[in-house]
C-alpha cells in the first residue's frame, strides 16, 4: 500500500492505494468521482483526461502513487463558483455531445487545448482533440463548441 | 394554443448530467459488499476443451468462487437464441448452432469466454483468471467466409458450415433482363467487416436478493426487456418476473448493445448461483473480441441496362459471414434488412438476389449502425456508378432515369417492400446544388496542377426503418412483434412523465420524446420527464434499433398522449357539467363550445386526482394512458450524399474535401438532434469507407485488436459535412417520423468509394481505401492522362 496526497477538485485528500493502482481507479473507486470515465485502458480514446497540475492527462496510465501533492481537477470541479464552466455550457449548447460517455474528457481536453492557446481555428481545434475519439457527433459539433467555449473563456480573462 | 415544439432546435435537457460528470453509467454503480467478475477467455479460434483445473485460481487471494463452461452445462442453462427464423430457398430452417453461455467442451472463436471468476477485488479476480488451466486441443479454424463452405465443418448438424441458403425475387424476371440487355456492369465487391466501438465497454451490475428472490441486473442494453426475456424464457436464469433489467445511463450503441451476450448472462447466473453482488466491466481488448461485429460480406452483382440506361435487371449473389454462433438478430440482416432493399431508388423491374450465410471461427456478426441497408446500398450505389461510368452517362443522370417518380407512390418493389412516399429527385436536385456539382471540372483541374487527383462521387440511398408490421415481421420469420409501448402520465399537478420501451443512448429522446408530447398537450418542456430503460418502471418494450424509437415508439407516445386527452376532455364535461361533445380542446385549455367556460390542462390534472364528486360509474379517476403502436409498414428514409476527395498520389492520402448530404427523414421534430445523428452516421460511414477493418489471421487471431490496430475516426479525420433536409411525411404514422439514425453510415460508404475509384481513373478498390491501398493504386495511373 502507497499513501500520498492530492489535492482532488479544491480538496486535500489522503489517499491509500496499492502500487499499480492508476489515477483513475482511485478517482473512481475511493472517491466516487465517476465523471472520469475508462474508454480503452490504453491512453488512445481519451474519456479519462483529468488536469494534473494544470495538464491535460489521460487518467487510465497514470500511477496514482507517483502523484504525491498534486492538484487533480476532473469533470465534477472544473466548474468554479458558476454552475457550469464555459467549456460545459457550450458543449450542450452547440450539441457537442450525444451518449455522453467521451464527454468529460473531451472537455477536459478542450479547456488545456485553450488555455495553451491551441484552439485558435477549427484546424487547430480538429487536431488537438485528435487523442479524444467520439463514436457518436462525427465531431463537428464539438468543433463547433470548442470554437464557443474559447470565445467565452478568452471573454471571462480579459 | 402554444407555439409549436415540434421543428424547433431545443437543447438537450439530458445535457447537464453529462457535461458536469454526473450521468451515471453501469460501471459508475457500486455496491457495499461488491464483487468482481473476470472471464478466462479462449485463446483459440478453434479448439476443444479437455479439462478445467480450477484450483490454483480458487486458491488465489480474494476468490470467492471459479465457475467453468461445465458449471452452466451442469445447471442446464439453455443456449443464447437467435430471434429470426430464415428459410432456405428449399424451405428448410435455418441451421442453429447452439451457443452456450460459456463454451464447457468446444471453443469456436477467440475471446470466446470460458470461465468466470469472482474475487473481492477487480485486480484480484484479473489475477486469478490468468490461473485458471483450461487444456485446449487446438483446431483448423475457418476464418475466410468465401471458402467457409468448402471448409471443415464446424458442427455437426450444420453441414457445409451453411445457415441457410436465402434468396427473394424472380430469377427467371431477372435472368431475361439480363439476357435481353445492351449492357451489363458486373461488379465483384467486399463490404469490410467492422467493430461498433461505442465509447462505453459493456458492462454488467447483478445482484441477488435471497430475501425475495429477485436479480437486479444493471447493464448495457439497448432494450432491457429483450434482455430480461431471453435470460428468462430461454437459458432459463430465472423467472421473468424475478429478474430487473436495468439499462442506465448507455454509452453508445449503435446495434451492438441489443444483443444479449454470454457474460451478462453468466453475470446475472452467477449472481443467484452464488448469492452475490457482481460487477464485470470490460476492457476495451475484451470489447473487441466480443462485441458482436458487422457488416462482412462478399458480393457479386450484375447489373442489366438498355441502351438509353434503363435499369432492366439486377442479380446479386453474397456470402454473408455470421461469425461462431447466431447472435441475437444476425439471420436477419443479410436477409430482410438487405435483399430488401436492392431496388433502392430505383425502378428496377426484376431483382433477384441469393444470400449464403456461413458460420465461420470468428465473433459473431449482427446489426451494426444501419445492419444489411448499408450492405445493400454499398453494392447498389457502386454498381449503378461503375455502369454510368461504362455506358458514359453522367452519373447523376443515370439515376435520374431511372428514379422511382414522385407521383408512383406507393411503389412496389420486385423485393417484396412497399415505398409510401418519396422525392428522391428532389434530394439529389438539392445535394447537386450543395455540392456545385456541374462546375466540378473548374475544382479538378487546379488540384492536378497542385499534383492531387479530385474525385466526385454520389450515392442516392434508400433504407427501411421502424421494421413492421409485427403481422408481417412474423411470416417472414421474427421472433418478437415489432410495436412499441409509451404511457403518458399525467401527475396531479399536471406535470407529466413519459414512459418508453424506447432506450435511449445518445439520441436525446429524453429531449425529443418531451418535445412530442409537450406539444400535443400545450405543456412547457420542462414540465415533462421521460423514464426509460427499467423493466421495473415499464410495461414491456422492444428498444432501440433500427432507426424506430420516434417512428414507433414516438407514435405511441402520440396515441397515449390522445387518449390522455379524449380522458381529459370527459373529465373537463364533468367539470363544467356538459357533454363531451361540447368540450374541445385548444391545448392546453379544454373548453366548453360556445361558451367562455374553459379548464387548464392543470385543474384537469388535479380533478382526476382527486375525485370526490365524480360519477364513478362512468369515469374513472387517474389520467395516464398506454399505447401499444404496431406500425403499418416500414418507413423509408431516403436522400442523396455526394462526396468530393483529393489524393495526394505520393502518401495515398484520402482527404475528404466535401462532404454533402441531403436526407428525407420526414417529419423532424428537433432538427439539431436529427443534424447530429447525421454527421454522427457520416463519421461511422466514412471511418468504414477510409479508415475501419476488423482483421483476422489464417488461424483466427484477431490482428484489429486495439485502437492501435483498428483505425477510429478522429477529430481530423474529416471537413464540417453540409447537411439538409427535404421532407415527405410519412404517410402511415401519426408523427410523420421516418428515422434518422442510420441514414449518414447507409449513404456514405459509397459515396465516398465512388469518389475515391473516380480520383483515380475507375481503379477497383474495396473498403476500407487505406493510404497503402491508394498509393498502390495510384502507382499503376498514367496520372498525365487522368488529369
Amino acid at each position: 500500500m502507497e499513501t500520498i496526497e492530492l489535492n482532488i477538485n479544491g480538496r486535500k485528500r489522503t489517499v491509500h492505494c496499492l502500487a499499480n493502482a492508476t489515477l483513475v481507479e482511485v478517482l473512481r473507486e475511493q472517491f466516487q468521482l465517476t465523471g472520469t470515465h475508462v474508454g480503452c485502458d490504453t491512453s488512445q480514446c481519451g474519456a479519462c483526461t483529468v488536469h494534473v497540475n494544470g495538464d491535460a492527462v489521460k487518467a487510465c496510465t497514470l500511477l496514482a502513487a507517483r502523484l504525491n501533492d498534486a492538484t487533480i481537477t476532473t469533470i465534477e470541479g472544473l466548474a468554479q463558483n458558476e454552475a457550469s464552466h464555459p467549456m460545459q455550457k457550450a458543449f450542450n449548447e452547440c450539441h457537442g455531445l450525444q451518449c455522453g460517455f467521451c464527454t468529460p474528457g473531451m472537455i477536459m481536453s478542450a479547456v488545456d487545448l485553450v488555455s495553451k492557446g491551441g484552439a485558435d481555428s477549427p484546424a487547430a481545434i480538429r487536431e488537438g482533440l485528435s487523442g479524444n475519439i467520439c463514436r457518436c457527433t462525427g465531431y463537428q459539433n464539438i468543433v463547433a463548441a470548442v470554437v464557443q467555449g474559447a470565445a467565452e473563456m478568452q471573454e471571462q480573462s480579459s | 394554443m402554444s407555439d409549436s415544439l415540434v421543428g424547433k432546435s431545443i437543447l438537450r435537457k439530458e445535457d447537464h448530467r453529462f457535461v458536469t460528470g454526473k450521468g451515471r453509467y453501469t460501471d459508475d454503480i457500486q455496491q457495499v459488499g461488491m464483487t468482481w467478475g473476470a472471464f478466462v477467455r479462449s485463446p483459440y479460434a478453434r479448439a476443444d476443451i479437455k479439462q478445467f483445473d480450477t484450483t490454483a485460481a480458487l486458491a488465489a487471494p480474494g476468490v470467492v468462487a471459479v465457475l467453468t463452461g461445465e458449471d452452466v452445462t451442469a445447471d442446464g442453462l439453455g443456449g443464447l437464441p437467435c430471434g429470426w427464423m430464415i428459410h432456405s430457398k428449399d424451405g428448410s430452417e435455418m441451421r442453429q448452432p447452439h451457443h452456450p453461455v460459456m463454451a464447457g467442451d468446444r471453443v469456436n472463436y477467440l475471446g470466446e469466454p470460458v470461465a468466470l471468476v469472482i474475487a473481492d477485488s477487480r485486480l484480484e479476480a484479473k489475477n486469478a483468471a490468468e490461473m485458471v488451466l483450461v487444456d485446449y486441443e487446438p483446431l483448423t479454424a475457418v476464418v475466410d467466409p468465401a471458402l467457409a463452405s468448402e471448409s471443415d465443418t464446424l458442427y455437426d448438424a450444420v453441414p457445409n458450415n451453411l445457415c441457410y441458403e436465402w434468396g427473394l425475387g424472380d430469377e427467371g424476371a431477372t435472368e431475361a433482363g439480363l439476357a435481353n440487355a445492351a449492357h451489363v456492369t458486373t461488379l465483384e465487391l467486399t463490404n469490410n467487416r467492422l467493430i461498433p466501438n461505442a465509447i462505453e465497454p459493456r458492462a454488467a451490475l447483478a445482484e441477488y436478493n435471497s430475501g425475495t428472490d429477485e436479480i437486479v441486473l444493471h447493464t448495457t442494453s439497448q432494450n432491457p426487456h429483450l434482455v430480461r426475456l431471453i435470460m428468462t424464457a430461454f437459458v432459463q436464469i430465472a423467472p421473468e418476473h424475478k429478474l430487473r433489467v436495468i439499462a442506465p445511463d448507455v454509452g453508445g450503441g449503435f446495434g451492438s448493445k441489443i444483443f444479449v451476450y454470454s457474460e451478462e448472462t453468466a453475470l446475472a447466473w452467477a449472481a443467484k448461483k452464488l448469492g452475490l453482488t457482481i460487477k464485470w466491466t470490460a476492457e476495451r481488448s475484451e470489447s473487441f473480441l466480443t462485441d458482436a461485429h458487422g457488416r462482412d460480406h462478399v458480393s457479386v452483382a450484375q447489373l442489366a441496362l438498355s441502351a438509353e440506361g434503363e435499369f432492366l435487371a439486377l442479380k446479386v449473389k453474397t456470402v454473408a459471414n455470421m461469425g461462431a454462433y447466431l447472435s441475437t438478430f444476425a439471420s436477419s440482416v443479410p436477409t430482410y434488412l438487405y435483399g430488401t432493399l436492392l431496388a433502392g431508388q430505383y425502378r428496377t423491374p426484376a431483382i433477384y438476389v441469393e444470400v449464403d450465410s456461413v458460420f465461420t471461427n470468428t465473433a459473431p456478426v449482427d446489426a451494426y449502425r444501419g445492419a444489411g441497408r448499408p450492405e445493400a446500398t454499398y453494392l447498389l450505389e457502386r454498381i449503378v456508378e461503375k455502369a454510368a461510368v461504362e455506358m458514359s452517362i453522367d452519373p447523376a443522370e443515370l439515376r435520374r432515369r431511372n428514379f422511382i417518380g414522385k407521383d408512383q407512390f406507393p411503389y412496389q418493389t420486385p423485393v417484396a417492400l412497399e415505398y409510401d412516399i418519396g422525392d428522391y429527385e428532389a434530394s439529389l436536385e438539392k445535394a447537386l446544388a450543395m455540392a456545385d456539382y456541374e462546375s466540378f471540372a473548374e475544382r479538378k483541374k487546379p488540384a492536378a496542377g497542385l499534383g492531387k487527383l479530385r474525385g466526385i462521387g454520389l450515392s442516392c440511398y434508400i433504407e427501411a426503418c421502424g421494421l413492421a408490421p409485427s403481422q408481417v415481421a412474423g411470416a417472414l420469420g421474427a421472433g418478437v412483434g415489432l410495436w412499441e409501448s409509451g404511457e403518458v402520465r399525467v401527475n396531479p399537478t399536471g406535470s407529466v412523465t413519459v414512459l418508453t420501451g424506447s432506450h435511449s443512448h445518445g439520441q436525446g429522446h429524453e429531449t425529443t420524446f418531451a418535445q412530442l408530447v409537450a406539444d400535443r398537450l400545450g405543456l412547457p418542456i420542462d414540465d415533462v420527464e421521460v423514464v426509460h430503460g427499467d423493466t421495473g418502471k415499464l410495461d414491456f418494450g422492444l428498444g432501440t434499433y433500427g432507426s424506430r424509437s420516434l417512428a414507433v415508439g414516438g407514435s405511441a407516445l402520440s396515441v397515449a398522449a390522445d387518449k390522455v386527452v379524449e380522458k381529459a376532455r370527459k373529465i373537463a364535461a364533468h367539470l363544467l357539467r356538459t357533454e363531451v361533445d361540447n368540450i374541445e380542446f385548444d391545448a392546453p385549455v379544454f373548453k366548453m363550445i360556445d361558451s367562455n367556460e374553459s379548464k387548464t390542462f392543470q385543474e384537469i390534472a388535479f380533478a382526476a386526482y382527486v375525485n370526490h364528486d365524480y360519477p364513478s360509474d362512468e369515469l374513472e379517476p387517474g389520467l395516464a394512458e398506454k399505447a401499444f403502436y404496431d406500425p403499418l409498414n416500414f418507413t423509408y428514409p431516403a436522400g442523396t450524399h455526394i462526396c468530393e476527395v483529393e489524393i495526394d498520389p505520393d502518401t495515398g492520402v484520402v482527404e475528404i474535401v466535401q462532404f454533402v448530404a441531403v436526407d428525407d427523414f420526414g417529419t423532424i421534430i428537433n432538427p439539431m438532434i436529427v443534424e447530429g445523428q447525421v454527421h454522427g452516421g457520416l463519421a461511422q460511414g466514412i471511418g468504414q469507407a477510409l479508415l475501419e477493418r476488423a482483421l483476422y489471421d489464417d488461424s483466427g487471431q484477431l490482428v484489429t485488436g486495439s485502437y492501435m490496430d483498428y483505425c477510429m475516426p478522429r477529430a481530423d479525420n474529416f471537413p464540417d459535412f453540409k447537411v439538409d433536409m427535404t421532407c415527405t411525411p410519412c404517410t402511415h404514422n401519426p408523427v410523420g417520423a421516418k428515422g434518422c439514425g442510420e441514414a449518414g453510415a447507409i449513404g456514405s460508404p459509397p459515396a465516398v468509394m465512388n469518389a475515391v475509384i473516380d480520383a483515380l481513373g475507375g481503379a477497383d478498390l474495396d473498403m476500407p481505401a487505406t493510404p497503402e491501398k491508394v498509393w498502390r493504386a495510384a502507382q499503376r495511373l498514367d496520372l498525365k492522362k487522368i488529369a
